[in-house]
């Protein structure tokens, strides 16, 4: 059985203007479609990653995955436990501790007036666990030395900084860690560094990775499994070997196309047309219709479902 | 290569600190010709954005210009001051920052931001400079590009206000462009149509480019030539196809090897150790040697050598000929 299994997850934003502004200038209510109708599984001990351009909802479902949001429509079970709807608080805290998060900057993700110590035993030290020794043992293994336990946040580069971060994500031994644009700030040199330790700790401790970028290459070498997000929508999902060698969704195409390769010196290719749409009045039918080139009249009518494709999943109605 | 728009000479810029006087770069030199796009390249820290606000003087004090020479068009622009750099500012080079958002006033219509800095540096009338404006959004690529200039910085997407960005750069008609990470803040497909339209905008009207980043994959695809950065010093400089497939220096060799490839699949990636020193605790000898494979006792001791013709490596034993130190 999956790990994770989201089923027909949707999340909507309220984003009306109040009220009496709503009264005055005859306004509807506005909703944000962040996340509309996505399901995948997550096998134990893969990564799976989300890809996608900014407002493609891939942080939004992060955060509904650890509890930070509830759905609005659709569920995430984790181990078959639905987070959202559980009444057994004893099942709840058992699958929480089976969660943990890492964020995308090192700088905003660590309280500044805490000791690293303190920062990485929190989530033991919050359900009343041993932390004895902990701090030191774990930033060993995250590459870090002992001593560093007594120093303040403000000490580390920002490598090393994640590096405390994941630290923190491993304190309470979990199974499954949300990873949210966890090398989008650091440097290349740096990224591999942390790329490296993130799967050498997949390796060693059995872990399961959401992984959530928008840099294709990342995502390339290390998922498992890959899902292309688009203005909140699931539109293709295949291994990455299927994914980047035979991309079956013209959006995936699309991406693929217009991202700096380096072995393509002075490229000339025509640059990708238009822009992610307004997510508040999202078109019609399939959300990509007005910039594919393949679009024809079905495709403004009607949603395309996921649908099997030579080893992966596309939700289009032309791809063959 | 003729006359060219750009050049630089030893170029070191100082900040004085109680620790000590740092220098973010240190004593750099190339130049840029007529529609060449030099891509310059590094990690954080490395002083790539020092050196491009040195050229543009826009270095915020304490930092100052400390040696070496600055050349635009054949005459000498870093002993400017005050009004005589203003004048120059926006008419010989033009500026794209990172940030679209931060960049543009918004308080101010877009066509006003375009037309105040047409009336400061071309000798048109308020009427010709708004017809410019428009014009110059044209070209960038806006469309309805005559309602646009009425529009608020507010009321366009991330890459449309890049696009405003640019065209606000190029409205003086400059020679040279400084463009500093100007499609980091950007997705990937808006980016692709951004250094599309840089590309196309150089060749078109033989502007020089300096295109700072920090994305191999840009740099491979814009750059003509490329320019390496650490700490503060150039350590490789040469046409780019042969600077990324064939790097002479280890650390352009260690960059290209942690970057992501499909083609390397899913193996480790090789992995730098360490992480680039600070300004205020820089080795011996040449910077880089803590983190090198390569290193010998002559780099530990003597400063790297100066680039040979301001082409080649920064480096005493220079790949592929260097043996590997265990």
């Amino acid at each position: 059985m999956a790990l994770v299994s989201v089923e027909h997850l949707t999340r909507i934003f309220d984003v009306s203007k109040p009220w009496l502004n709503r009264m005055i200038e005859r306004r509807k209510k506005a909703f944000l479609t962040a996340v509309s109708d996505v399901s995948f599984e997550i096998e134990e001990k893969t990564v799976y990653s989300l890809v996608g351009e900014s407002g493609s909802g891939k942080s939004t479902i992060g955060k509904m995955l650890v509890g930070l949001l509830p759905p609005s429509d659709g569920s995430v079970k984790i181990r078959d436990i639905n987070l959202a709807r559980e009444t057994d608080a004893a099942k709840v805290d058992a699958v929480r501790a089976d969660i943990q998060m890492i964020f995308q900057d090192p700088f905003a993700s660590l309280n500044p007036r805490w000791r690293v110590r303190d920062i990485i035993v929190e989530p033991v030290a919050a359900r009343g666990g041993e932390t004895k020794g902990l701090a030191e043992k774990l930033l060993e293994q995250v590459g870090l030395s002992a001593r560093d336990a007594g120093k303040f946040p403000h000490e580390f580069s920002g490598g090393q900084r994640q590096r405390i971060c994941i630290a923190r994500a491993l304190a309470s031994e979990p199974r499954l860690i949300v990873c949210d644009e966890p090398t989008s700030a650091l440097d290349v040199s740096v990224q591999a560094q942390v790329l490296n330790l993130m799967s050498d700790l997949k390796d060693d401790l059995g872990l399961t990775y959401l992984f959530i970028s928008h840099d294709l290459t990342v995502v390339q070498h290390i998922s498992d499994r890959v899902g292309v997000l688009y203005l909140g929508r699931l539109v293709e999902e295949a291994t990455p070997e299927e994914l980047f060698d035979n991309p079956k969704h013209p959006y995936t195409q699309m991406l693929l196309a217009a991202a700096p390769k380096l072995g393509e010196f002075g490229r000339e290719v025509p640059p990708p047309v238009g822009e992610i749409p307004d997510p508040i009045n999202p078109p019609s039918g399939c959300a990509y219709h007005p910039r594919c080139p393949l679009a024809n009249g079905r495709c403004k009518a009607e949603r395309p479902q996921m649908r099997a494709l030579r080893g992966a999943k596309v939700a289009c109605h032309l791809a063959t | 290569m003729s006359e060219p728009i750009l050049s630089i000479r030893n170029l070191t810029v100082e900040i004085p600190t109680r620790q000590g006087i740092l220098r973010p770069v240190n004593g750099v030199s190339y130049d840029i010709g007529r529609g060449e796009i030099l891509g310059v390249v590094g990690e954080s820290g490395a002083g790539k954005s020092m050196a491009g606000n040195a050229v543009i003087g826009l270095l915020s004090p304490p930092a100052r210009i400390a040696e070496g020479e600055i050349h635009v068009n054949g005459a000498r622009i870093d002993q400017l001051k005050g009004d005589a750099m203003r004048r120059l500012r926006g008419k010989e080079i033009g500026m794209v920052f990172q940030d679209p958002l931060t960049s543009l006033n918004p308080l101010l219509r877009i066509g006003d931001q375009l037309t105040e800095t047409i009336l400061a540096h071309l000798p048109l009338s308020r009427s010709q400079a708004e017809e410019r404006a428009v014009q110059a959004l044209d070209e960038v690529g806006i469309p309805g590009a005559a309602e646009r200039v009425n529009s608020y910085p507010h009321e366009f997407s991330g890459g449309m206000r890049q696009r405003v960005v640019i065209a606000l750069a190029l409205c003086a008609e400059p020679s040279l462009i400084i463009a500093d990470e100007p499609t980091t803040a950007l997705d990937v497909s808006v980016q692709a149509q951004i250094i599309a339209l840089l590309k196309q905008l150089c060749r078109n009207r033989g502007t020089a480019v300096m295109l700072i980043t920090h994305d191999m994959g840009v740099i491979a695809e814009a750059a003509d030539r490329v320019a390496v950065m650490y700490a503060g010093k150039l350590v490789e400089l040469g046409p780019v196809r042969e600077v990324l497939t064939t790097p002479r220096h280890p650390y352009t060799d260690g960059l290209m090897g942690s970057t992501p490839l499909a083609s390397r699949g899913k193996d480790r990636l090789h992995q730098i150790p360490g992480a680039m020193p600070r300004l205020d605790s820089l080795p011996q000898g040449c910077a880089f040697h803590p983190r090198c494979p390569y290193a010998q006792a002559q780099c530990k001791a003597d400063p790297a050598p100066k680039l040979n013709e301001g082409e080649g490596a920064a480096c005493w034993f220079p790949l592929p000929h260097a043996t590997k130190v265990a």
